[in-house]
């Protein structure tokens, strides 16, 4: 990664002073008197596991949330921040992990609907996109409609949408979940710039690494408290971890990297069309994996995942049979429930509204999958061995619920992936294929879902792990490829890789094996990808 | 403003209770206002409705023979709701099953045998349940919107019905009057009180509350049609086939509500006529919703329904009022209903009550 800037001194005048936030929502203390002050120039990192209240100090700064007490110093003056026009009118700006841009408007349009009475001249402001695009390194063309946008792109119009205004505080949140490494480097790039040009960023983030990349200093939340502050450039990330998760938690590991056994799924061209104006077709996809061995897949989401993982899981099924073969024959024409039948266990990339029912108990949630191990009998529930099974999974992956009756919504997202992991984990499938096992999920919980992966995989199993997360695909991955528009890049073994090499994956700079597709896979890398 | 809404952060357990309660005592408080600006003594008129119907014995029983129906198409209801099927044909899958047991029973009505009155109540289950497989056919294999599809059925089947016992079904021994022969004794659906006319069609009635809520709480397949409603991608990741669901939801209600017509011309009746209903199958839905979709709740709102229809009774002969006011409390009730039911995810806040509040309404 790039050296950090050194030449920040933290005497410059400041931007923002926050003195005592308390924010409590029912049942949950969201911020506890939180402090922090972030200078001019100054990118300020806002470091914190899911839950720790990082978005409700943003909220709080961008005027969507109001703090029960405390108070905010603007440029030197006490301010209460109404609403997000009134932030917008300070020169706050924000940059959501969920962007809000609408798909069949063009750049320009999306950016003057924001701007509001501001943007009565298209021509100017498309001009004027331009020249900030290109001021900052980031090449976008006003004209282009977002829908035909990369998610890279996507984030681009955000960030300048912000930038056409008088911006004095750029907030981001975790705006690197969703860039290939590449993609990263180029951001900030820009951010260095905006900030060596005076303006203060609020960077939120849990990857430590890009936060000791860029960041002069960092504010570090846990349990609605501030846990620590510090410069990352001098910390070493492990310190910084254990200010966020605490001292009793296990950060990460280095897993031993291993040479599967006999071939459990085979994946031999599958193509397929898909039916969604807006999805991606998917393009003569081989692919194995060994029992026990994982295999990582990586990708910016987008480029064929969720294609690929429904035909995978049976939500879509193949006309030709044999595209997918598990060891007991071909299966690309079976359903969901016959394929669980022969070994597979699937995690998807939607917990609440997929994965779990978010109006269900965890009881009834653990019967949604589990069905098939002995929990119904003669097409009556056991109730008794529903609840023995549910309990089973709260207590062996440390699930933190009340009781096993609590609704799936109301568990925090970690909390639930680990009891969707516990539950395909605990029916002993031959073959798991997990989407994003650990995203949005805090370090705790993901080094717990990390070893239960590992631990599986010891036992025979062979996994398939489709993320985003590329630190994450390297660190449990025994082989790992990369999906761009459809196509798979060659399968390599992890220590025979690099971040590099995965990243052009990503962008589509690969050979596809299968030359006959190869010239239309080619012509379809478009642009987007590419920086 | 007066008020404003503001969300709960989760949904109100209680006020998903209270509220049936409350928009009883509103309709009860609106249906006082409206027999007063009529000229009634509105303690009076509302006594009159609610209580003198079931001041005796005699009264109680009829209770009975008006819930039966009532509670069976409203139970079966329960299950296609549940799974987020919006079946608004029970009254067309009561009529139809009403007059698929007639055209047996007329066929049939020399005959004696224990086995007369089982086969027709399952014919008009038959009858019921295959108008509504109709509506779940369009579902499953043109994406039709089962709404429509149903109340559409439901005027085919009112006609079809018409056209029977003017036409087939007539008792050529009738006068040309259209209705069909009696019914066979053997046919007839036993007396429970003698002297009145409750018939076994409540035991029924009570015996498919049993089952559904054995069906919902208990059995694998009551588990997947609950999932199919909360959450179907769920459903569909986990394997449950949802056109099948659909299928065997709308087949138990269709069924019910057949065997609710089926008891009717069995039971009260005696014979096929053009009225078999006055809308039982209508007012189930409101029952459905105001028992909350649940077993115990769905018995008492179809009491408290059947009621309400003797109730209008009642207020034409004692106080002169024309019988639509059965359908102006049934309207009042799922007026309130709805309405109270926003209360579930919904605070009310009053602005000009406390400045702190008047404060952040400002905005």
């Amino acid at each position: 990664m790039n050296t950090p800037a050194t030449n920040f001194k933290p005497d410059r005048p400041k931007r923002l002073v926050m003195k005592g936030i308390t924010k409590q929502y029912p049942g949950c203390l969201a911020n506890d008197s939180v402090d922090l002050d972030i200078c001019v120039g100054e990118i300020h990192a806002l470091l914190g596991e899911n839950g720790a209240g990082k978005s409700t100090l943003m909220k709080t700064i961008y005027g969507i949330v109001k703090p029960d007490s405390g108070e905010m110093i603007w440029e030197g003056e006490p301010i209460r921040i109404k609403d997000p026009a009134h932030a917008r009118k300070l020169g706050i700006g924000m940059v959501f992990q969920h962007f809000s841009l609408f798909e069949t408007l063009t750049v320009t349009e999306n950016i003057a609907l924001a701007l509001g009475d501001d943007a009565s001249d298209m021509k100017a402001l498309a001009e004027k996109i331009r020249t900030v695009s290109a001021r900052y390194g980031m090449a976008l063309n006003p004209e282009r409609y977002v829908h035909s946008l990369s998610v890279g792109e996507r984030q681009r119009v955000e960030i300048v949408r912000c930038l056409v205004q008088d911006i004095r505080l750029l907030i981001l949140d975790e705006p690197t979940s969703v860039l290939t490494p590449q993609e990263v480097n180029t951001l900030f790039i820009t951010l260095r710039r905006l900030a060596e040009e005076g303006c203060s960023i609020l960077f939120i983030s849990h990857k430590l690494n890009e936060v000791k990349a860029l960041c002069h200093r960092a504010t570090v939340l846990r349990g609605g408290r501030v846990s620590g502050a510090c410069i990352p450039a001098e910390e070493d990330p492990s310190g910084m971890a254990r200010m966020m998760v605490g001292e009793d938690m296990p950060i990460s590991m280095d897993y031993e990297k291993v040479i599967g056994e006999d071939v459990f799924l085979q994946v031999r061209g599958l193509s397929r069309i898909s039916e969604d104006p807006f999805g991606v077709d998917l393009k003569h996809i081989n692919l194995d994996v060994h029992a026990g061995e994982i295999v990582g897949i990586a990708g910016v989401a987008g480029n064929g995942q969720e294609e690929l993982l429904a035909a995978l899981s049976g939500e879509y099924t193949i006309k030709n049979h044999d595209a997918i073969h598990f060891p007991c024959g071909p299966v690309g024409h079976l359903c969901p429930e016959k394929r669980r039948r022969k070994g597979l266990a699937f995690v998807p990339e939607e917990r609440l509204g997929r994965g779990a029912v978010p109006d269900m108990s965890l009881k009834d949630n653990a019967l949604l999958t589990g069905f098939l191990t002995g929990l119904v009998k003669k097409g009556m529930i056991d109730h008794q061995a529903t609840e023995n099974f549910a309990q089973k999974i709260i207590q062996q992956y440390r699930v933190k619920t009340p009781h096993s009756g609590t609704h799936a919504k109301s568990l925090s997202g970690g909390n639930l992936q680990k009891f969707i992991i516990g539950r395909e984990i605990l029916q002993n499938p031959q073959l798991l294929v997990a989407a994003h096992p650990t995203w949005g999920v805090d370090i705790g919980a993901a080094t717990a879902i990390h070893q239960a992966l590992i631990e599986l995989r010891d036992k025979g199993a062979a996994i398939l792990i489709v993320s985003e997360d590329i630190d994450e695909l390297f660190q449990i991955s025994d082989r790992l490829c990369a999906l761009c528009d459809g196509a798979l890049s060659p399968i390599k073994a992890t220590n025979d890789t690099s971040l590099e090499e995965v990243g052009q994956w990503m962008a589509g700079m690969f050979e596809t094996e299968n030359k006959t597709d190869a010239t239309s896979a080619q012509t379809d890398i478009g642009a987007p990808h590419v920086v | 403003m007066l008020f404003k809404l503001e969300p709960r952060g989760e949904h109100s357990k209680a006020m998903a209770y209270l509220s049936p309660l409350l928009a009883g005592i509103l309709t009860l408080i609106t249906g006082g206002i409206f027999f007063y600006l009529q000229g009634n003594d509105p303690l009076y008129a509302l006594k009159t409705m609610l209580y003198t119907p079931i001041s005796d014995v005699y009264g109680l029983t009829e209770l009975c023979v008006k819930t039966a129906p009532i509670l069976l198409c409203a139970i079966g209801l329960a299950v296609v709701f549940k799974a987020q099927v919006w079946n608004i044909g029970a009254e067309g899958q009561l009529l139809m099953g009403g007059l698929a047991a007639s055209a047996l029973a007329v066929n049939i009505i020399d005959i004696e045998g224990v086995w007369v009155l089982p086969m027709v109540m399952l014919v008009g289950m038959l009858g019921g349940g295959l108008w509504a497989l109709l509506a779940a056919w369009l579902k499953t294999h043109f994406n039709a919107n089962e709404i429509l599809t149903t109340i559409m059925l439901n005027y085919i089947a009112l006609n079809f019905l018409i056209y029977s016992v003017h036409g087939p079904l007539k008792d050529p021994h009738g006068y040309n009057f259209p209705e069909s022969a009696m019914f066979g004794d053997a046919a007839l659906l036993p007396i429970l009180v003698e002297g009145t006319r409750v018939h076994a069609g409540i035991l029924f009635a009570l015996f498919a509350v049993v089952v559904v809520w054995v069906l919902l709480s208990r059995s694998f397949i009551g588990f997947q049609i609950k999932v199919l409603g909360l959450d179907a991608s769920a459903a569909r990741f986990a394997g449950f086939k949802d056109k099948k669901l659909v299928w065997i939801t709308m087949l138990i209600s269709g069924a019910l509500a057949g065997l609710a017509g089926a008891g009717e011309v069995a039971g009260p009746l005696g014979q096929l006529v053009p009225q078999i209903s006055p809308g039982y199958g209508y007012a189930a839905i409101i029952v459905a919703f105001l028992g909350r979709l649940h077993p115990i709740g769905i018995l008492f709102a179809s009491l408290l329904m059947a009621l309400i229809y003797m109730g209008g009774e009642m207020a034409q002969i004692m106080l002169n009022m024309p019988l639509a006011i059965t359908g102006l409390f049934q309207g009042m009730l799922l007026f309130y209903l709805l309405a109270c039911d926003v209360l579930i995810g919904y605070k009310i806040k009053f602005p000009w009550l406390g400045t702190k509040a008047a404060a952040s309404s400002a905005e």
